[in-house]
């Protein structure tokens, strides 16, 4: 397996060896903030272009075509249109938090974004609370939605808000049990260290039903998490014509748009490193020359493919399920997630204790 | 115990439910998609054949038309789009008196397609064609002769 910090390393060397190392540390920081950035637009055009396409093909449609072959310009164009776009304040609104709140929900977005490890030596933050550390990260960007809510003075806004706050503050919990359940197996918070312990066997396996049932209740949890389809209702267009996002125009939108689409992808990455192994190949215990000709893939491939190959599943839950209203929703949460997911501890703790896993 | 087995059922049912759906979606995601994509597949393009693009006279091998020129059609039409000529002719063996059709206009741009005038033809003279590119710059080009050649009936 190709390890990525030889090169950060040697870069790290070159940089020290003509300057201070808290200049060079600081060149770095800012290097890397530039390269997450760029990484997070590139990864935010992908799923835009990956989202129209796979729900054209669920609903037997052909999705763009027109522009660029196969309709790849169109998502640049539409970046292109927003950039362009006149940002409009409104009367009555509180300015200061209404310029603020889609700043907050990016941060928070571009905070868990950097703990993915895409591939060896390849993390931004990675310390020995890791995904303790993602989890609360992203979960300021509530604080982000509830502003944009209150401040732009609009009742569908403020609704569209606080049920985004209900929900997520839910379903939040599930989450934090289901990652729980594998902190339970790893007995580490570190993402790199939870990836490497994955070599012999990805966790979706080797903790077999737990952690099966576990990976399910993420899935449903994470979907919550971004607002998504079925759970959408915080932008129920029909009901409350766009939620939160109402009142913003131009790139203040294309913000809460883009942080929408790469938390979907910050959620997916987050199943395909904790319950998929990461980069981590696939690898059989007994078939040697098969486990070797795995390794040749690099790591980056094997992290963005099972990473996408969630976001198509968790693109495949929304373009079938209607919308739930807020009580079911609630109800799903409370009377059937966060029981199963208190049990489903339980068991993988019995489990552990008893070496019953892989 | 009657509620307990309330929540497992409805659990399970629910879980069975949200497969069968995406049972249906997954299978969607596979299947060779619907879209047309209409300038550039001119060539390929099929339409239904019941499909109402233009009002046509089929003709025969020597060229000649069904009509009668009963003028039903004509009254049939709720839009005034047909409007028929006739004039009667005195077979020269027989000495009987016979209308046969001078001119057919049809006018396209008033036409509802509504296939009145073909249900009430009574010789299947006239029929709907598929063809349905019929925009145009000027509103008298709608107005159409549909009989090439006089009726021999």
């Amino acid at each position: 397996m190709f390890d990525f910090s030889i090169i950060t390393n040697w870069i790290h060397e070159q940089l020290i060896s003509f300057m201070p190392t808290g200049l060079a540390v600081f060149v770095e920081c800012v290097a890397i903030g530039i390269c997450i950035m760029l990484m997070y637009a590139v990864l935010a055009i992908i799923m835009i272009f990956m989202e129209r396409k796979v729900c054209a093909a669920f609903q037997c449609r052909l999705g763009p075509m027109r522009v660029g072959p196969y309709g790849t310009i169109q998502v640049f164009a539409d970046v292109f249109k927003m950039l362009i776009k006149e940002i409009i304040t409104i009367n009555h609104a509180d300015k200061f938090l209404y310029n603020l709140a889609p700043y907050i929900v990016i941060l928070a977005s571009i905070m868990s974004f950097s703990c993915l490890p895409i591939n060896k030596g390849l993390e931004v933050l990675d310390f020995n609370v890791g995904i303790f550390f993602m989890l609360a990260a992203s979960s300021i960007g509530i604080v982000g939605i509830l502003l944009a809510g209150w401040s732009s003075n609009n009742k569908y806004s403020l609704i569209g808000a606080m049920r985004s706050g209900a929900q997520m503050i839910s379903y939040e919990l599930s989450i934090g049990l289901s990652i729980l359940t594998i902190v339970v197996l790893t007995d580490t918070l570190q993402l790199s260290e939870i990836v490497e312990r994955q070599a012999d066997g990805w966790f979706l396996f080797k903790g077999h039903i737990p952690a099966f049932i576990a990976f399910v209740i993420y899935l449903i949890a994470g979907n919550a998490e971004v607002n998504r389809g079925p759970f959408d209702l915080p932008e129920a267009e029909s009901e409350l014509t766009a939620g939160y996002h109402t009142e913003y125009s131009g790139m203040h939108f294309g913000l809460f748009y883009v942080a929408e689409f790469v938390n979907l992808f910050i959620i997916a990455g987050i199943a395909a490193t904790i319950f998929l192994g990461g980069w981590m190949p696939l690898h059989i215990p007994g078939l040697d020359g098969f486990n070797q000709a795995m390794d040749y893939i690099p790591g980056f491939v094997w992290f963005f493919a099972k990473a996408f190959f969630i976001v198509w599943l968790l693109m495949w839950f929304k373009w079938t399920f209607p919308r739930l209203r807020i009580d079911q929703i609630l109800t799903l949460e409370w009377k059937y997630l966060v029981p199963i997911g208190l049990v489903n501890l339980l068991l993988m703790v019995i489990i552990v204790v008893f070496k019953l896993h892989f | 115990m009657e509620k307990k087995r309330n929540y497992i059922n409805g659990l399970l049912h629910g879980i069975g439910t949200l497969l069968t759906g995406m049972k249906v979606t997954g299978r969607e995601f596979f299947t060779k998609k619907v879209t047309e994509q209409y300038p550039e597949n001119r060539k390929t393009l099929v339409l239904s054949d019941r499909f109402r693009g233009m009002l046509t006279m089929p003709v025969d091998k020597e060229g000649r038309n069904k009509c009668i020129a009963c003028g039903l059609c004509q009254m049939a039409c709720p839009n005034d789009t047909i409007h028929i000529e006739s004039e009667t002719i005195t077979d020269e063996t027989s000495g009987k008196k016979k209308k046969v059709l001078v001119k057919y206009q049809y006018d396209l741009g008033s036409c509802m397609f509504c296939q009145l005038c073909v249900n009430a033809c009574p010789h299947d003279a006239i029929r709907f064609s598929t063809e349905f590119e019929n925009a145009v710059f000027d509103r008298n080009t709608l107005v159409k002769i549909l009989n090439k050649t006089q009726s021999n009936h």
